[in-house]
């Protein structure tokens, strides 16, 4: 079953799209999908997209955290390392499981473990995308 | 662990296209599209621009 909705559409969309009105809400797939990365497309029945998003951003993840990236910390009073700190946010659980597991501490001396930061931190960029994207999957936006 | 420059290059380019492929595009079709745009786009201007960087020092 699905509803006619008039709300303004993205650029290059055209007419109107059907909204969803599966159980699953926008928010849910939002928070969910920040939470674990590819969890929002998951429960919107999304399985490959979701596989093909969960093994990106783990993978960008963990090879950071093999190269021996740093994860951030919040309240370092540096403006650089606050931003840094935003974008390892957007990992959602997995910035948790890093900070309690104590990975990425030690301090970066070479140019890899360099590169490793920034796959943390673009990991948790993409993850907020991908969440994004399921907010608008769920919410009828985006068309499929 | 360590990894090649080149490597990093092309494994980042990867989980960064396939994630833009999935959320920039709509159909299947496009998705892989886009995404092998990005690959190409990433690998490709990373090269140029080391090319760049090599002229400059030379």
């Amino acid at each position: 079953m699905a509803t006619k909705v008039d709300y303004p559409l993205a650029a290059g969309d055209k007419g109107l799209v059907e909204q969803s009105t599966g159980k699953v809400s926008p928010t849910m797939a939002l928070i969910a999908g920040w939470l674990v990365p590819g969890a929002g497309h998951l429960l919107l029945g999304k399985w490959i997209r979701a596989a093909l998003l969960m093994v990106s951003i783990l993978g960008m993840f963990a090879i950071g955290v093999a190269l021996k990236g740093k994860i951030y910390t919040p309240n370092t009073g540096e403006p650089l390392d606050m931003l840094g700190f935003a974008g390892d946010l957007g990992s959602g659980i997995l910035y948790g499981l890093g900070r309690l597991l104590g990975w990425g501490q030690e301090p970066v001396l070479i140019a890899v473990a360099d590169y490793g930061t920034k796959f943390i931190v673009v990991a948790g960029l993409l993850n907020i995308v991908a969440a994004v994207d399921a907010h608008s999957l769920a919410s009828g936006r985006k068309r499929s | 662990m360590t990894i090649s420059h080149f490597s990093a290059v092309l494994l980042f380019s990867l989980f960064t296209s396939v994630v833009f492929g999935i959320t920039q595009r709509a159909e299947p079709k496009m998705m892989v599209r886009f995404g092998a745009y990005c690959f190409v786009l990433f690998v490709g201007c990373t090269i140029a621009a080391s090319w760049v960087m090599w002229l400059i020092k030379h």
